[in-house]
């Protein structure tokens, strides 16, 4: 019996070591590439930070198109993977599926909080949270009373960082007025910094003195655009305070980082759980950025009504309405819904580019 | 001028163009440190010989055909088509919405024909109209089918992060396609006969494309239409002297193309995914010009360039898995230089050929 036991532990024991020994994390960007500047490189800053401390090899696949994230996940298990980190909501079917598949394989993904499966751990983030701090940061600042949201794509997500962005600036100063623009309606519309720029420049003209962008690498030019006009930008996903020091109000964090490090390192550790983590202000997830860059920017009073705001959220004395449940925003704002894009002269000379390149292929045709 | 003979022109000179292409690549692969050799074998290999390889690969090429043929065909009439992207788009909506509609009441073998017609109706709309304002009001029927792949792109978000989106998620994308509006895949068909294939997308949208290539050789060279058609591309206003009603023309084309750009949908929307996402053509419209002007717009032609960009995208997916200095960048970089030599520079070789061969005609 005594014997039986100690067999039995000692295969439990060599199970463990065999385990951490065959721990195999890996990665699957989505489409945006893990250099986005945004929410792929968010979650890149955390795996990288748990290489450099441990070390460890982690295999990564950035994918190009649909039909890749299922192929990619079905590939990483088959390579030994013993944990599939997945990057954004897009990617939810496709883990969902495999993960159905594969119990024996732990998977965590982020930005999704409604699939069920035993051995799947999921990050939501409350970007309505954290939007509604910096919104109340940009009330404070302003002078004009007028201030400026400039979006990604289009789509659900990021109307909920403007919703809750509407909604803190709205509780703190009734009378101000918000700008809001979407870059687009084409995945281009998270890279393109040119356009960033004019439609920041639009909304300064229009008086806005703050705004803040929830755009991916577009948000770069919605920086420095405001950085040269010495107005005020608020960054977004990581700390982007040092990118315009001086000009940058504060950033909005979402700690994808953070998800993305625990996951891995509890994994290895063999404590990884699933579940749904939903992580607001009160868990540290989404947060405002104060440091060195901006410490001249934010004023005793300001810091002191953010606090308040940021207690009284995780209190629950102030419940900022989320886009998701609804669809529906109850802040009043002034919305442009797509920016009209492009000048007369723009037309003109993309009308001459393609005409002559129609005449090339023409030619090459014939 | 010589004539080349057919076997240079057709096969020694894309095959040249290939070579070089990739004698290039292998330069860039041995700068940043890696072996050309391991990196060609691992991309042979991930594109035909894995598990499953085979499958992505004619998944992919199915896609390109559609596309590709649709560029073609409005080549045939001179009519440069690169709104493939946004008539495939909108091709997935015509499918969802006659999904949606029929889906709980009509069997497999009556829903398939009846997506694949809204997914070509839908297409077809969406060139429609850029080919009716350039037959009818002169507007350049590039600028016009590059707008409406906005148009179409801020169609599709408004739905499918609006009235069409999935409720319970946060991912803009649509609600799903019951079985009973979806493309059988091959893996599971074989699978039912006994016969084990690797998992892969592949579904039976390639018997499809296998029609619909026979169909577009048919029409373009087989009746009074596609010869009319090859007239008014070759010159226009010679055909218009000979009868054929020009305007007409533009538009029926146009429709052709559309509907076969919109049948790609099929594949990815049908026979992979079982739903409408956000840019799910993920460039295969614009991949499709690539495809008919290497594949000189012939349906052989596009049957070959498009397994060769399927390939080299299923292929080049797994280098980026096998070496960790290969990045889908780096990938990019080695199917540009294809593009460029087959495509852009497929001149190239010409003079020097038809120095070589007309000498030795005349002796």
């Amino acid at each position: 019996m005594l014997k039986i036991l100690i067999g039995a532990t000692t295969a439990a024991l060599m199970a463990t070591t065999a385990m951490a020994a065959d721990f195999k994390p890996a990665v699957i960007f989505d489409m945006g590439g893990k250099f986005d500047k945004s929410f792929n490189e968010g979650v890149w800053n955390g795996v990288k930070k748990f290489i450099d401390e441990t070390g460890t090899e982690v295999m990564e696949f950035e994918v190009t198109n649909e039909a890749q994230r299922e192929q990619a996940m079905r590939r990483m298990v088959r390579r030994g993977a013993t944990v599939v980190l997945g990057v954004g909501f897009a990617q939810a079917d496709a883990i969902n599926a495999v993960a159905g598949d594969n119990p024996d394989v732990d998977f965590a993904i982020i930005d999704v909080s409604w699939l069920d499966q035993p051995n799947l751990r999921q990050y939501a983030f409350k970007e309505h949270e954290g939007s509604y701090l910096v919104g109340v940061a940009a009330a404070m600042a302003s002078e004009s009373n007028t201030v400026g949201f400039v979006g990604g794509m289009d789509i659900p997500l990021i109307r909920k960082f403007a919703c809750g962005y509407v909604q803190g600036v709205k509780e703190t100063n009734p009378d101000a007025t918000v700008i809001e623009v979407m870059t687009g309606t084409t995945p281009a519309a998270w890279n393109d910094p040119t356009k960033g720029a004019e439609l920041a420049q639009s909304q300064m003209d229009r008086g806005a003195d703050v705004i803040y962008h929830a755009a991916g690498g577009t948000g770069l030019g919605v920086i420095r655009a405001v950085a040269d006009k010495g107005k005020l930008a608020i960054g977004v996903d990581s700390n982007q305070n040092g990118i315009a020091p001086g000009s940058v109000l504060t950033s909005m964090l979402k700690r994808v980082d953070v998800a993305a490090y625990d996951t891995l390192k509890s994994a290895m550790e063999g404590k990884f759980e699933s579940g749904v983590n939903v992580l607001g202000l009160a868990e540290d997830g989404v947060d405002w950025a104060l440091d060195d860059n901006n410490k001249d920017l934010v004023n005793a009073e300001m810091i002191a009504e953010v606090k308040a705001a940021r207690a009284a959220i995780i209190a629950g004395d102030i419940v900022v309405h989320n886009y998701d449940n609804d669809g529906e925003c109850p802040a009043e704002f002034e919305k442009r819904a797509i920016s009209a894009s492009l000048s007369a002269d723009d037309i003109t000379s993309e009308i001459k580019a393609l005409s002559a390149r129609l005449d090339e292929l023409e030619s090459m045709l014939k | 001028m010589t004539r080349l003979p057919a076997w240079i022109e057709y096969l020694l000179i894309p095959i040249m163009n290939l070579a070089l292409a990739f004698a290039v690549a292998a330069i860039v692969v041995m700068l940043i440190g890696e072996s050309p050799i391991d990196a060609l074998t691992v991309m042979i290999n991930g594109a035909f010989v894995y598990e499953g390889a085979l499958g992505y690969t004619l998944y992919y090429t199915t896609s390109l055909i559609f596309t590709g043929l649709a560029v073609s065909v409005a080549f045939h009439a001179s009519l440069f088509n690169i709104g493939a992207e946004g008539q495939a788009y909108l091709g997935g909506l015509g499918a969802l919405l006659v999904a949606l509609a029929l889906q709980d009441w009509l069997p497999i073998i009556l829903m398939i024909p009846l997506c694949i017609i809204g997914a070509a109706a839908f297409g077809a709309l969406w060139a429609l109209i850029p080919g009716w304002l350039q037959a009818y009001r002169g507007s350049h029927i590039v600028i016009t089918t590059i707008m409406f792949n906005f148009i179409g792109a801020g169609i599709m978000v408004g739905l499918l992060s609006g009235s069409l989106m999935r409720p319970g998620q946060s991912n803009p994308e649509s609600l799903l396609f019951e079985d009973s509006a979806r493309m059988p895949q091959l893996h599971s068909l074989l699978g039912e006969l006994g016969i084990e294939i690797g998992r892969s997308p592949l579904n039976l949208s390639i018997v499809f494309a296998a029609f619909a290539c026979f169909g577009v050789w048919l029409l373009i060279w087989r009746t009074r239409w596609g010869y009319a058609l090859r007239a008014m591309g070759a010159s226009e206003p010679a055909a218009h002297y000979a009868g054929v009603p020009v305007p007409r023309m533009i538009v029926t084309a146009m429709c052709i193309s559309g509907a076969l750009a919109g049948m790609m949908a099929i594949n990815t929307v049908m026979g992979d995914q079982g739903k409408v996402t956000l840019g799910f053509p993920a460039g295969f419209g614009f991949t499709g010009i690539a495809v008919a002007l290497m594949g000189r717009s012939h349906p052989v032609g596009i049957i070959l360039a498009a397994l060769l960009f399927g390939a080299l995208l299923q292929g080049g997916s797994e280098l980026d898995f096998e070496f960790q200095t290969i990045t889908r960048e780096m990938v990019l970089l080695i199917q540009g230089l294809i593009i460029l030599f087959s495509g852009a520079l497929s001149l190239m070789f010409v003079p020097w050929m038809e120095r070589r061969f007309a000498r030795k005609e005349i002796a």
